[in-house]
């Protein structure tokens, strides 16, 4: 080892200089060094979480650490859980509705989404096509504040204080002004109906839609600028966490965490639900499946939804916004019934596949309820992605995830 | 996607023994030849069934109910639900995890909220309520707190 | 591009976004709340009131209980007023609103067959107490009909359109049932 050297005192009695102090913690250093090599070492075992600020809420991970590096993971969750299935299971169909606002509540519309449309599948319930314009604009303006928020998030974890959040939250605020301005609340739209939407939207609508769409690409360019070439975010993001296609495929993965480890797969070119067979997008595929490919994924995705936005707001029709049988029964929930069986409706919410799994037995009440939430499956490979990175790591994979809470526990 | 009932003839031939039956738009299939069944489901050219969806638990009273929602990323093709029914008293099913990882938590949320045990599956522990969490909240015989409330 | 451009790129961006929000209104977004307020949106739900039409005697609500079924988080609590005989009035004794349960869905007023619940525009209802100071009786719910054309013309005005239409075809019902 090339340890700097100084020369031995000269003087019998030598006065204590600068370098002589150096030279002490020199030998001192060698010292440890000789001695570590022999010492024992241990794993350490670390709870990051339910109170750690980059859990994104209230979820722990309890980590086996050597050093720096991860031995082994496990997710404990279940602090937010409320039992949402039970809270359905004892209401009508249409009371569980708000409720599934507070699943993921950054993107509370597309909750809506797939709880109606599972409901119409089960009830063979109608939407007038203008409603399902309304919904398909809904939905993907709902995708571009989670992405955006996401990255924002993602940012954070790394140790970008809050600057990018900030851009995020200015841009995502104007997405939620017209939520509040259309639905009544800018989280907690509670704005589907079974056979339609709550209302119809107002006359500003469509211009304030377009006004959004014009000025978010100049959003993302300037968020990219800031971001996507950036050493610090490259360096601790590519080559971490690195999620092979088979696992991901395996595991049950979806979302953009799946397109990211280069599976084209899109619940809204697959199934083509509700209108969106008709739009032109293309689905953005990874090459690696590391926590950048996550990160560009979701830029990629909001430049795609941007396309599906302008599509929709020209072809978008008059005419009805709820069905007669959804009007009737949007006003009398418990007078709704869906004849008995069971079905499986799915869409491609923003964070993954989310799916709810609905039986019924003839009665106002939902005999089984079941949400397929997307954060909640997507963590089952945080392990395999963890192991053998850095605590630091861990952090920037769980955000690359895009958990909220909220989903996970119900 | 290859209609229910020649999936059902398939399946037959395959495993002798074994009658499934066909309930809606889903296969029943029963406990004891599940595991194997899925297996050839996940590898088999003509399913490549590779993307399980959703893991459902559900109590009927009489019987639990494991739904599952099968998906073929590679040939995009799906959904295939399939029933695993088992009584209350044993209630457990094979567990499916080995051949699909996205069952791991999802089994476990079924052993947690409804109650089934899974055979073969490497960690069942409660996920979401706490550990010595006596009853199983989604069985229709759990009584809840505030009972009075509900309408 | 040389190791570090990145780095620089974004700082500019940064330093861009920090020069302009002293000078744009697009990059300065933040509202100094108290003094600043934002303009109600017509459509924004908070809590429910309940509406009556000149004096706080004439309640729209009669008591059907709709409502309290129907809200999901069961938050509503009615009980039916009764005459000295005992006969039941069509008009609440109790309504309660506990709001420190209600999650402003907006479902009682989308169910109520008499219009006589909207979701209010004032959110600021800070109390000190978590249980019984939350818990809004009916005196404190009641507000006027010209509370709510203020706050929603819109729906004041649909509504006072529909409840017109309603009452024109009561009356000339009524002779006819007397004859």
């Amino acid at each position: 080892m090339g340890l700097l050297r100084f020369p031995p005192p000269v003087t019998a009695d030598p006065p204590f200089c600068l370098a002589d102090a150096r030279n002490d913690r020199q030998v001192a250093m060698e010292y440890e060094l000789k001695e570590s090599q022999t010492l024992e070492t241990q794993t350490l075992e670390v709870s990051l979480g339910p109170q750690h600020p980059s859990t994104h809420g209230v979820f722990r991970m309890d980590v086996v650490l050597d050093g720096e590096t991860i031995m082994k993971l496990k997710p404990v969750m279940g602090y937010l859980h409320r039992n949402h299935e039970k809270l359905a299971e004892n209401m009508s169909w249409l009371g569980s509705m708000p409720f599934t606002d507070r699943l993921d509540y950054i993107c509370s519309m597309t909750n809506n989404f797939a709880y109606a449309l599972a409901v119409e599948k089960l009830a063979n319930l109608e939407v007038p096509e203008r409603a399902q314009y309304i919904r398909v604009i809904m939905a993907e303006l709902t995708r571009l504040v989670n992405h955006t928020l996401l990255i924002g998030f993602l940012l954070n974890d790394l140790g970008a204080f809050f600057t990018p959040v900030l851009y995020a939250f200015r841009e995502r605020e104007k997405i939620l002004d017209l939520f509040e301005a259309i639905a009544g609340s800018r989280m907690m739209c509670n704005y589907f109906r079974f056979g339609g939407v709550k209302l119809d939207v107002t006359s500003d609508f469509i211009p304030r839609v377009r006004q959004i769409i014009n000025n978010y690409p100049k959003f993302l360019d300037e968020f990219e600028k800031l971001l996507s070439e950036n050493e610090i975010l490259m360096a601790r993001c590519q080559n971490v966490g690195i999620l092979p296609k088979e696992l991901a495929v395996s595991a049950g993965v979806t979302g953009p965490m799946l397109r990211a480890s280069g599976v084209p797969y899109d619940i809204r070119k697959i199934d083509g639900y509700s209108i969106y067979n008709r739009f032109k997008f293309r689905v953005p595929i990874g090459e690696k499946g590391d926590v950048y490919d996550r990160y560009y994924m979701r830029v990629l995705e909001m430049r795609e939804s941007i396309k599906i936005l302008d599509q929709a707001i020209k072809e978008i029709p008059d005419g009805e916004f709820i069905s007669k049988v959804g009007a009737q029964g949007a006003r009398t929930p418990r007078g709704f019934k869906a004849p008995k069986g069971d079905a499986y409706g799915r869409i491609e919410a923003p964070k993954g596949e989310l799916g709810f799994y609905l039986v019924s037995d003839g009665t106002p009440k939902p005999y089984r309820y079941h949400v397929r939430s997307p954060s909640f499956i997507n963590l089952t490979i945080l392990e395999d992605m963890c192991l053998g990175q850095k605590v630091a790591d861990a952090i920037v994979i769980l955000g690359s995830i895009d958990i909220v809470l909220g989903e996970v526990d119900r | 996607m290859i209609p229910i009932a020649e999936i059902k003839q398939d399946i037959e031939s395959k495993f002798l023994g074994t009658t499934l039956t066909v309930d809606g738009a889903s296969l029943v299939i029963a406990k004891e030849h599940w595991f194997s069944i899925a297996k050839y489901l996940k590898t088999d050219p003509s399913y490549r069934l590779d993307f399980l969806s959703s893991v459902t638990g559900v109590d009927y009273k009489e019987y639990l109910e494991v739904v599952y929602h099968l998906y073929s990323i590679e040939k995009k093709e799906g959904p295939l639900a399939i029933k695993v029914r088992t009584d209350v008293q044993t209630s457990s099913v094979p567990s499916v995890t080995p051949i699909w990882r996205s069952a791991e938590f999802q089994e476990r949320e079924a052993y947690d909220l409804v109650g089934i045990k899974f055979e073969g599956h490497p960690d069942l522990r409660r996920i979401l309520m706490w550990e010595g969490f006596q009853f199983h909240p989604l069985r229709k015989d759990y009584v809840m707190e505030d009972q009075d409330r509900v309408l | 591009m040389i190791f570090g451009g990145g780095v620089i790129k974004g700082m500019l961006v940064t330093f861009k976004n920090f020069v302009l929000s002293y000078f744009s209104k697009e990059h300065l977004t933040t509202v100094q709340y108290p003094e600043e307020r934002l303009p109600a949106k017509e459509r924004y739900r908070n809590f429910p009131f309940l509406i009556f039409d000149n004096k706080p005697e004439d309640l729209r609500c009669v008591s059907c209980d709709i409502c309290a079924k129907e809200c999901p988080p069961k938050c509503i609590t009615i009980v039916r007023d009764s005459d000295a005989s005992g006969k039941p009035l069509k008009r609440p004794k109790v309504f309660d609103i506990d709001f420190s349960i209600c999650m402003n869905c907006g479902i009682c007023e989308e169910v109520c067959p008499f219009d006589a619940i909207f979701m209010d525009h004032e959110f600021e209802l800070a109390e000190y107490g978590r249980f019984e100071d939350l818990n809004y009786h009916k005196e404190d719910l009641l507000k006027s009909a010209e509370h709510f054309a203020k706050i929603r013309p819109q729906d004041a005005a649909r509504i006072d359109a529909k409840r017109a239409e309603k009452a024109q075809k009561v009356e000339p019902a009524k002779p006819q049932s007397q004859t």
